[in-house]
């Protein structure tokens, strides 16, 4: 019974671990490529052209 | 595992990330600096394109005073150094990113019992290629500066529920089981042609059409040698941090 709890409390930290990496990741995604700040689009603005982002 | 799938996603994002940009500049910087010579009107191709050339203004293209050409030309070359850094900055940031989700993307493959080694990670590079480039560039081809387009909001809605949507098809066709899944997955893949990205009504090119292709091949060549690399350096950082 121990053994199953803790196998049930690591794949728990494992998912939790693998949505915040995965969230973290499209955050960065999100500001990097579709953020309208001026400042973000003019300092972004060579990259996004350069992989296919939907840029002004 | 947090450490792990940072220091995969990260490191190795941003890794791929800087020979993304090498690709970059040997292959896509001279077209973006060539379109903006025809968005701005300094080139024009045909008469028809110098009533549109002034349509949007980018901070970067700065007009060029005649009188001061030696202080304009240092300046111009400061700006471009800048400029240049911050296309190199994020450009690793963007494949840092991807990188992330690529490794989030093999947790998760591990926890199911698949392991995902180097080999593995070429063809989940090459997936991310078609969920996040390929697929959204079959409606919304990758712009040369100059080019005018849809509203923005909607073509950033329809960027996203294609890769979305992209994602979920590869994944199932991949991992899914039974015809069911199979169905679903093409269903899933067909659905963002099928409602079509937003798309105005004439075309407003100032630049060459030859130029734009040349730009759209481009982009495309270089994202699927630069996701190869990432899945590739992505599984091998996750599986050298296996503990």
């Amino acid at each position: 019974m121990n053994a199953m709890t803790q196998t049930a409390a690591k794949t728990g930290t494992a998912l939790a671990s693998i949505v915040f990496a995965a969230l973290v990741g499209a955050t960065v995604i999100f500001f990097a490529g579709h953020a309208q700040s001026a400042t973000l689009h003019d300092a972004a603005h060579d990259m996004r052209h350069a992989t296919g982002f939907p840029c002004h | 595992m947090i450490q792990r799938l940072f220091a995969g996603g990260l490191v190795a994002g941003f890794a791929a990330g800087l020979f993304s940009a090498l690709l970059h500049f040997a292959f896509i910087q001279e077209l973006i600096l060539l379109g903006e010579k025809y968005e701005t009107g300094e080139l024009v191709h045909f008469e028809a394109g110098a009533t549109t050339a002034q349509s949007e203004g980018h901070s970067e293209a700065a007009g060029t005073d005649e009188s001061h050409e030696h202080d304009v030309g240092e300046a111009s070359e400061d700006s471009a150094l800048s400029r240049n850094a911050k296309t190199v900055l994020f450009t690793g940031l963007i494949y840092a990113g991807y990188g992330l989700l690529l490794v989030a993307g093999f947790a998760a493959a591990e926890q199911f019992g698949r392991k995902v080694g180097p080999r593995e990670g070429v063809l989940w590079g090459i997936a991310g290629f078609v969920a996040l480039q390929l697929a959204p560039a079959m409606g919304l081809a990758p712009e040369l500066p100059g080019t005018a387009a849809a509203d923005l909001d909607a073509r950033q809605v329809w960027w996203l529920a294609t890769v979305l949507a992209t994602g979920g098809g590869i994944a199932l066709l991949a991992y899914g089981r039974g015809v069911i899944g199979y169905v679903i997955a093409g269903a899933l893949l067909a659905a963002p042609h099928v409602v079509g990205a937003p798309h105005l009504d004439q075309y407003f090119g100032v630049a060459p059409s030859e130029l734009g292709a040349e730009f759209a091949s481009r982009v495309l060549g270089v994202g699927l040698v630069s996701w190869a690399v990432l899945g590739w350096l992505c599984a091998r950082a996750w599986n050298s941090g296996q503990s």
